[in-house]
């Protein structure tokens, strides 16, 4: 095997492939040859990094120089000097966001990584994914070799009990519990499952353990095969992720090929076979039942439990579906031991959780915290804060049907029963943080938005009662609501609960309850002072310019859309607020700032 | 000549739906195949579907029309999906949605009359980093802002 001096390392996940890093990896490739460094240094491309925002990262080892938003005109410099010369190029070095400004050479020593705890996500970003042999030299399908060869089949089941991991789809159900069900539920044919129908907006920690670690999963999900007793596996992923699909084809046909997936793997008479199903494009899918009648080829709408998948689920068979983050977490587990595991997080919640940290915060990327981390210290000290001064408004948790907390919560501990208590939800683990320019109740709106369109229709409260409360909210949000809309609401919330069958209706009024219960104000200014504080509902504000500020440069009225705009060259121009739509394009091109909205 | 090109595109469909026959769950993915070679589910493909599966019109078209990937109406030749998940929304997608509408004049879900393009908001790219992110094609652009979106239309035909 040939061996190199040092280690660039392109990250081609999709956050970085969309900033650019296809051809930034062309042109290192070329730039190495023409150099003839090639035959020194290894040009690897890896999986996500989870600090998208920075992207297209570039890692350079041995010394774990990280550079950020690296361009292709940028690579000649970079060999010169990092490769050629042994200096770190400083200019393209992780910057902090604060004031002061400080250039971070090591990846290790960025604050975005210093406080993360790294299980699922360790092989993310150092392992190219496409070669199972570098997965394999980072102790892959050791766990899986413990297993058949070495462990009792009740031992294994056994770690995974009491190592306490629960379910990270969401629901956090025990693992070795849910296992246990399905190894014990009679029948010859059992089926497993890997939920990678990952539809919750703002979240994409399974597409980037899919895209930057495939294997892991797929070493997950034989471990379950085998204590369960199952011949064959689905791995069930949205469409929505091609390179997702591309690379767990990659992993299992190697995994093939080695003789890691097919019959009589590793000489026991333990024989396995996994497919891939691509979603067609519901939310409702990633609902257990609703998934399945999807891998059947049936409209995916979810049917009443019991009977619970354990005994009777892929056709009719006993199926066990566990999601993607949980599967990857199995083969750490079984390497490492229950104790080691469960001495990470809390009482309840054992491990770590990945978050998505989006929106208005400075370093938006993928979080791998242990349990128990607080809220602050994932969004102010490993997501940096809120960018350019703003003041935090409320972080909304668990996707969709998930519910927004605001400052006061932000010390609560991230473990499954503290985020309940407080009406959001763990969900898929979603964190998308807002500032004071986002309208809560616009927000609300824009979920319940969301759930309306996704509801599968079968429950009339989750079909109907969304639908009212939907137009409750855009009342409001026109000015036209009154006092008593707000207990209805509350009222009709309860009610889509009680009465769905499946979690999508019995989360669904989750953000509304919670705006209402944490944001009455907000609401209250919306109702009786007609006003949207955060200036978002085009009905309750309007645009003017101030004719003390203008100079008359006559942009505004090129810029806008509708003509509404009035004024001679260089005399103040003036808003027919009658024509406005209050797009706000006048706003944004303003060069002297005398536009302003209330 | 009509009578040829319909036998053409029932040869093409049983050919799709050869390797799926007798398949458990097949419906879904030859839905996917027929419309990746047709660009949509036309009526009379579905025809061809139905019979040569042995179910229904009816199940057929419950499948193609509860899922969004299925189109029943031809496709522009570039498909635009802006973005309207969260973290876009809260990174301020709806002022791209809507410039993509007005450059475009066309409406969410629908086609350009030269069938230039067809819009589709979707939930949730998984891009979220970049927000506000629009996926043209195959190709992902992220940190959007209105103006930057002709620039980015115009390149394709």
């Amino acid at each position: 095997m040939a061996l190199y001096r040092a280690h660039v390392l392109v990250c081609r996940g999709t956050g970085c492939t969309a900033s650019g890093s296809g051809p930034l990896y062309e042109t290192f490739r070329k730039e190495l040859a023409r150099r003839g460094l090639d035959k020194e240094v290894m040009l690897v491309e890896t999986g996500c990094h989870g600090m998208c925002e920075m992207g297209p990262i570039v890692v350079v080892y041995p010394e774990g120089s990280f550079y950020c938003r690296v361009k292709p005109e940028d690579v000649p410099e970079l060999v010169e000097e990092h490769l050629y010369k042994g200096r770190i190029l400083q200019r393209l070095l992780y910057t902090t966001p604060d004031v002061e400004k400080i250039k971070i050479p090591h990846y290790r020593d960025i604050p975005f990584y210093g406080k993360q705890r790294r299980i699922v996500l360790r092989n993310c970003g150092y392992i190219n994914p496409d070669n199972i042999e570098e997965y394999i030299a980072r102790d892959g399908y050791q766990a899986l070799a413990k297993v058949l060869l070495e462990l009792p089949a009740e031992e294994t089941l056994d770690i995974v009990k009491k190592s306490g991991l629960r379910g990270r789809g969401g629901a956090g159900f025990p693992t070795g519990r849910k296992w246990e069900f399905a190894r014990m539920a009679p029948g010859d044919k059992k089926y497993i499952v890997c939920n990678a129908d990952e539809g919750d907006p703002g979240a994409f920690m399974d597409r980037s353990v899919l895209e930057g670690d495939p294997h892991s999963v797929v070493e997950g999900m034989l471990i379950g095969a085998y204590i369960i007793g199952s011949d064959e596996g689905y791995i069930y992923c949205r469409a929505e992720y091609p390179l997702a699909i591309k690379r767990l084809n990659t992993a299992i046909e190697q995994a093939e090929e080695l003789g890691l997936i097919g019959d009589n793997i590793m000489g026991t008479d333990f024989s396995f076979h996994l497919h891939i199903k691509e979603g067609a494009g519901a939310f409702v899918c990633g609902e257990e039942t609703a998934l399945m009648a999807s891998i059947e080829g049936k409209r995916g709408m979810p049917n009443p439990r019991p009977p619970f998948p354990a005994n009777s689920g892929l056709w009719g068979k006993p199926t066990n579906i566990n999601n993607v983050e949980t599967w990857a977490n199995i083969p750490q587990i079984i390497l490492n031991g229950a104790e080691w595991f469960s001495s990470v997080g809390t009482e309840t919640s054992k491990g770590t959780k990945i978050f998505a940290l989006t929106g208005k915060v400075n370093n938006t990327g993928l979080v791998e915290a242990p349990m128990g981390m607080t809220l602050r210290e994932v969004i102010f000290d490993i997501g940096g804060g809120i960018p350019n001064n703003k003041k935090f408004k409320a972080v909304q948790l668990g996707g969709p049907s998930g519910g927004c907390l605001p400052e006061s919560m932000l010390d609560t501990p991230v473990d499954y029963e503290s985020i309940n208590a407080t009406g959001a939800i763990m969900g898929s683990g979603g964190m998308v943080v807002t500032d004071e320019d986002t309208c809560i109740v616009d927000f609300a709106k824009f979920f319940l938005t969301f759930v309306q369109n996704e509801s599968c229709g079968k429950c009339p409260f989750c079909r109907i009662g969304t639908k009212r409360m939907l137009e409750i909210l855009e009342r409001i949000c026109e000015g036209k609501g009154k006092l008593e809309d707000l207990d209805l609401l509350e009222d009709l919330a309860q009610k889509v609960k009680d009465g769905s069958l499946c979690a999508l209706g019995g989360t669904a009024p989750n953000p509304v309850q919670t705006t209402i219960k944490y944001f009455r104000d907000e609401y209250i200014a919306h109702i009786v002072d007609k006003k949207c504080p955060a200036k978002v509902c085009t009905a309750l504000i309007h645009y003017t310019i101030d004719p003390d500020k203008c100079i008359g440069c006559t942009r505004c009225a090129r810029e806008c859309p509708v003509q509404a705009i009035s004024g001679e060259v260089k005399k103040p121009h003036l808003i027919d607020q009658d024509l406005c739509i209050k797009c706000g394009r006048c706003m944004a091109v303003c060069p002297v700032k005398a536009i302003s909205v209330e | 000549m009509v009578r040829v090109q319909t036998a053409d595109i029932e040869e093409k469909v049983k050919e799709i739906i050869e390797p799926w026959k007798g398949k458990k769950g097949s419906l879904i993915p030859i839905l996917q195949n027929v419309q990746h070679e047709f660009g949509y589910l036309r009526e009379d493909v579905m025809e061809v579907i139905s019979r040569e599966l042995r179910i229904p019109m009816a199940e057929a078209y419950g499948v193609a029309t509860f899922y969004a990937q299925f189109h029943l109406k031809p496709r522009g030749r570039h498909v635009i999906r802006v973005c309207r998940g969260t973290a876009c929304h809260v990174r301020g997608s709806l002022k791209i949605l809507d410039r993509v509408k007005e450059t475009l004049n066309v409406g969410e879900h629908e086609t350009t009359d030269d069938l230039r393009f067809t819009l589709e908001p979707v939930a949730c790219l998984g891009a979220c980093g970049l927000a506000p992110v629009v996926m043209i094609d195959d190709t992902t652009y992220g940190r959007l802002t209105p103006e930057g979106i002709k620039p980015i239309l115009d390149k394709y035909e």
